[in-house]
């Protein structure tokens, strides 16, 4: 989708402010966040792709004026509402009004360790590639209302495969729950001035990962 | 994008908004507080940069190792304990004299947490993402790195479920040191390729 989310080559943005290396949050409530987002994912309802799409479907004002963690927090209300496990009435008060449905799936603390090593590969048996390590590829004009990976500043351009890496989970269908589909995955470069015109830095190249249903030859 | 005023507020706010969510949550039996607290701990004290760090160091002194990260990054990465979620699918990019690589997620905040641990404030934030893949040396500079004009940029940007970690340079005058005193040399910010490895005695 063409959302708040995919502000990479855009202007205007200000400058990067470094951090120490030991800061790990800059509130407890994010810490809070952090925890119940993870733990909640063990309920089932959603995936990562659908819990991506939450966040990019704030209204740009919103998702521009909170911080990261206030985007989850945001997200993960909403993704608990939508299964159906959470009332804005409830989010009010602070009190549950009924008892949850999937409480059998709850994350136990010892369960905490197992869950965070085994993570979410993505990797899928799937088809065979269409597109081989050097050949050019030009990436569709690729626009859906609906998630997406393929960022807007690489879409209609012309880049070289440098790597690829089997099928993995198709985040356009994983994310609206139609699906895993998995498809072949590639690295693809593109020179800056492909991507941003003649003044672009000469010396730079940006890769992206791309799945083959963004992907034309070139 | 960091109003400090506005931040400040922001914590009573969310403070009260997270309490809400957790209190209905574990009174629905959805959650248990101590797997929240494990989940915290584990990227609070546990999980965190100085795992990169030592990879980096390994990578630099074995180059049997050096050759496994470049082959099948996950793997090399798994013998030595580092794995898991957001860490599925490692791949390993060699900084060299002529190349710098400079890791981005312009559509999130993808990031490698089993070698790097939660993402710093900055990679998450929009005016990186934005300016990463246009304009890294302007970024670099913002971080006091500069690279020499004719040095080639290769920005990744992590639009997959594959996740980068980049090799900085060894440093020169650190061939007597041993795995432990290499990876101090080895910031969070070099992995990123937001920095480079420090010099044998610089702080």
């Amino acid at each position: 989708m063409n959302g708040p989310q995919d502000v990479g080559g855009r202007h205007g943005f200000g400058p990067v402010v470094a951090e120490e290396e030991h800061i790990r949050f800059h509130a407890d409530w994010e810490r809070r966040a952090l925890g119940l987002t993870l733990a909640a994912g063990a309920l089932g309802y959603w995936n990562i792709d659908a819990s991506r799409h939450a966040r990019e479907s704030l209204p740009p004002a919103v998702y521009y004026g909170s911080s990261y963690y206030k985007i989850w927090m945001t997200a993960l209300e909403t993704l608990l509402e939508n299964a159906g496990e959470l009332t804005r009435e409830e989010l009010a008060t602070g009190q549950a009004l009924k008892p949850g449905h999937r409480a059998d799936r709850c994350l136990a603390p010892q369960a905490v360790p197992q869950v965070l090593k085994a993570g979410g590969p993505s990797d899928r048996p799937g088809p065979a590639p269409l597109f081989k390590v050097g050949d050019r590829v030009r990436t569709r004009n690729h626009q859906p209302a609906g998630h997406t990976r393929l960022p807007s500043y690489a879409r209609e351009r012309t880049g070289v495969v440098t790597a690829l890496h089997g099928a993995h989970v198709y985040p356009d269908t994983n994310a609206h729950f139609k699906g895993e589909q998995p498809c072949p995955l590639y690295t693809v470069r593109f020179t800056a001035q492909e991507l941003y015109g003649d003044d672009a830095d000469p010396t730079l190249t940006v890769s992206i990962d791309a799945w083959e249903p963004y992907l034309d030859h070139a | 994008m960091h109003d400090h005023h506005d931040h400040d507020n922001e914590l009573d706010e969310m403070t009260a908004r997270v309490r809400a969510l957790e209190t209905v949550l574990v009174e629905k039996g959805l959650i248990d507080p101590a797997a929240v607290d494990a989940i915290i701990d584990t990227y609070e004290n546990k999980v965190g940069p100085r795992n990169g760090a030592s990879v980096v160091a390994k990578a630099w002194s074995d180059p049997d190792f050096a050759d496994w990260l470049r082959r099948d990054a996950t793997e090399a990465i798994a013998s030595m304990g580092f794995e898991g979620r957001q860490g599925e699918h490692m791949h390993a990019v060699f900084n060299t004299p002529e190349t710098h690589n400079l890791v981005v997620c312009t559509l999130c905040s993808c990031y490698p947490w089993p070698v790097l641990g939660l993402p710093p404030a900055w990679y998450k934030a929009p005016d990186y993402r934005a300016r990463a893949v246009r304009e890294p040396r302007a970024v670099l500079a913002e971080f006091g790195v500069t690279l020499a004009p004719d040095t080639q940029i290769q920005v990744w940007d992590s639009t997959a479920e594959l996740r980068y970690l980049v090799i900085p340079e060894r440093p020169a005058g650190t061939e007597g040191l041993n795995a432990a005193a290499l990876a101090d040399l080895v910031t969070r910010d070099s992995m990123i390729g937001c920095g480079v490895a420090k010099r044998p005695g610089a702080t």
